[in-house]
């Protein structure tokens, strides 16, 4: 297998799809002439042409409601947002539209489009530019949300977005562009709605997904190494469809959990997990579920602040220790 | 801003004396479909906003004479009109705006988010200027495709002060899309009047800046928005290029059924709305017929039975339809994905 970057495996499925499938363009800030803020789209203008890699103004509404329009009468846009931070401006065109046209219309208008970019933090970048908001979109009815942490992940994950019929947030972590992993050769998708167990364990379940997975990893290693703690990560992939039948599976196994994100604490994603930890599976558990995830702050410049905001590797293995005490 | 009372004499140039009579019909049954609203409204019989296009008419109708079959549009709330001069089932329609099964959303969208897939009409919209820049995104599909449709958008005043829809603006002007901005200036958001809400009193001056062509016309004359609306769509589809037009028009009711005589007496005054009750659409147009012999009294009389008729069947029609099933509920969240009754 290739060993390659998370945004060269974006960047391959990009190409495979417009390939196969003519409906398929891209619009967003600087995918064309730039080659992409995060050079995911290097290169696919010369290829495609301006037709199919469509240079916009800062007009994230417009993006946004472009893409939907052209999905609605049958085209196949991925729309990018320079960061999920801006695609705040475009929250109605996500919310009000493209999540609710399927429905309010009774089942008669597809929107067949994908909202891509990067989402989270770690570079400094303080308030504006570090938010992770998957709850927000995890929360509304219609949209589908993933958030991939590796590179084969992100190509079959990205191919299956294009090739769905609804309106799906995906979501790409800035840290994770230059990560590198194996992808497969050849044609091949991952489905939505199936989560991944990235490492076997007996003693406790970090579930996580995006970014975090890679710390959850970390910290699983040197759980193994120093304390002969055997963790069991598991990488949803997916929140919108979830998993739930990988998790419960796991915890029937560890009897214990961690769930590790970068959303922040107060109402994230990981209060889900663990509510529907408690409803399914309340009986199996020897310890409260424990949450890692962003302080409930808007994420700081400074150097030692940010670091002190985010989720650490140390946080998840503080965590694993407190739920096996 | 005046509207005149039109003292017309001629056709203009493609439009047939029948052609003619179809469209008045056609104002004729939004009117009468929707004078049956506010009754069915008080009944209970349905519920939620309520937006009613009487007096506007001529807008619509005029504008959408000139849509072909593959061409598209999309509109906000005050819906009802666009579809019923689209061509949509009247029965549909009511059953829609009745919450029930048989409606054109099968009762989920219901007056404020009309629909006809089929006819190209590809929605109504409930926020401000919403959908907007979705027009631009038809507009793109269309070139992409390399056809020669077009796309109708049609909104309100109020929604020039949007700031998606300058963005729409903008982006149609750069890439050239096939796209018709029907800006229905009725002179009020609500109870807000165009003057105090847009620095710039005319809205077609305000969008000339986008790089397209801009004009302001009359929305009362029906013969009027037809021959304007007929060039425009004809520039646009051949050229092509997005164009913005500003029609002067004007609601006689109030802003939604909530917004009752005591109400409006806050923003407008009678004199006013009688002013331009002086310039009602079909009354104008039924004049014309008359003195130009393309009806006679009793013709007009026969043709205003029947659109009313054709509403009271729409009601009766609504009344004996099945509500939705309930499964309905968790229907239609995704293409292909059952969203769980959590209960
Ligand atoms: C974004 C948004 N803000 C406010 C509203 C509430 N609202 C509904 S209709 C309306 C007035 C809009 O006026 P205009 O665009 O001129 O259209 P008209 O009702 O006159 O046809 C307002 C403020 C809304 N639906 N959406």
């Amino acid at each position: 297998m290739a060993v390659i970057t998370y945004r060269e495996a974006l960047r391959q499925a990009l190409t495979e799809e417009m390939e196969r499938d003519p409906g398929v363009f891209i619009l967003g800030e600087e995918v064309g002439r730039y080659q992409g803020t995060f050079r995911v789209t290097e290169g696919l203008l010369q290829r495609f042409g301006e037709m199919r890699v469509v240079d916009t103004p800062i007009s994230e509404s417009g993006i946004a409601g472009m893409a939907i329009g052209a999905a609605m009468i049958g085209l196949r846009p991925v729309a990018e947002f320079m960061t999920f931070s801006f695609a705040l401006i475009a929250a109605d065109q996500l919310v009000n539209h493209a999540a609710k046209i399927l429905y309010m219309f009774g089942g008669q208008i597809t929107v067949p489009v994908v909202f891509r970019g990067p989402a989270g933090g770690g570079a400094q970048l303080s308030a504006q530019h570090s938010h992770s908001l998957e709850s927000w979109y995890a929360h509304i009815p219609g949209l589908k949300v993933v958030a991939p942490a590796t590179p084969a992940d992100a190509k079959g994950m990205l191919k299956t977005a294009i090739r769905d019929n609804n309106p799906v947030i995906f979501m790409e972590h800035a840290k994770l562009y230059s990560t590198r992993g194996e992808v497969p050769e050849g044609e091949y998708t991952v489905p939505f709605g199936v989560a991944d167990i990235k490492r076997e364990g007996r003693d406790v379940t970090i579930i996580a997904y995006s970014q975090p997975v890679l710390l959850a990893l970390h910290a699983a290693q040197k759980l193994a190494e120093t304390e002969g703690i055997e963790c069991e990560v598991i990488d949803l992939r997916s929140l919108q469809p979830l998993d739930m039948d990988t998790v419960l599976h796991s915890i029937r196994k560890t009897h214990r959990a961690v769930v590790a994100h970068e959303d922040h604490r107060n109402v994230g994603f990981g209060a889900e997990v663990v509510a529907r930890i408690q409803e399914f599976a309340f009986d199996e558990l020897d310890a409260p579920v424990l949450r890692v995830a962003s302080a409930d702050v808007p994420i700081p410049y400074a150097r030692n602040l940010e670091r002190a905001a985010f989720p650490s590797e140390e946080d998840i293995i503080r965590a694993v220790k407190r739920v096996l005490a | 801003m005046k509207a005149e009372v039109p003292v017309k004499k001629t056709l203009p140039g493609s439009l047939t004396p029948q052609r003619l009579v179809e469209l008045y019909r056609t104002m004729l049954l939004i009117r009468h479909f929707e004078e049956q609203c506010a009754p069915a409204y008080r009944q209970g019989k349905m519920g939620g906003y309520m937006h009613v296009y009487i007096g506007q008419e001529a807008v619509a109708t005029g504008f959408i004479a000139h849509m072909r079959d593959d061409d598209y549009m999309l509109c906000s709330y005050r819906d009802h009109g666009h579809a019923l001069a689209r061509g949509t089932d009247p029965r549909r329609i009511m059953a829609e705006l009745f919450g029930r099964y048989t409606g054109v959303a099968k009762g989920k969208g219901g007056s404020m988010h009309l629909v006809d897939v089929e006819r190209g009409f590809l929605g109504g919209y409930g926020i401000v200027g919403g959908m907007v820049p979705l027009a631009v995104g038809v507009g793109y599909a269309i070139r992409y495709r390399g056809t020669d449709q077009v796309c109708l958008c049609f909104f309100g005043d109020g929604a020039m002060n949007i700031g998606p829809v300058h963005e729409a603006l903008n982006m149609a002007a750069i890439y050239k899309v096939p796209v018709v901005f029907v800006c229905e200036n009725n002179r009020y958001a609500m109870a807000t009047p165009v003057e105090f809400a847009s620095a710039v009193p005319s809205l077609a001056e305000r969008a000339k800046q986008y790089g397209m062509p801009t004009k302001q016309i009359g929305g009362m004359d029906l013969l009027e928005v037809y021959r304007e609306a007929e060039e425009i769509i004809r520039h646009v589809r051949t050229t092509p290029e997005p164009f913005f037009v500003e029609v002067l028009t004007y609601r006689f009711e109030g802003h939604g059924i909530a917004d009752n005589p005591t109400n409006q007496a806050l923003y407008r005054t009678k004199e006013e709305v009688e002013y331009w009750r002086q310039r009602d659409p079909i009354v104008n147009t039924a004049r014309f017929l008359l003195e130009n012999g393309f009806a006679t009294e009793s013709e007009l009389l026969e043709w205003d039975a029947y659109a009313k008729r054709q509403a009271l069947e729409a009601v009766a029609y609504a009344d004996a339809s099945p509500e939705p099933p309930l499964e309905e509920l968790y229907r239609d969240v995704y293409t292909d994905m059952e969203v769980q009754e959590w209960r």
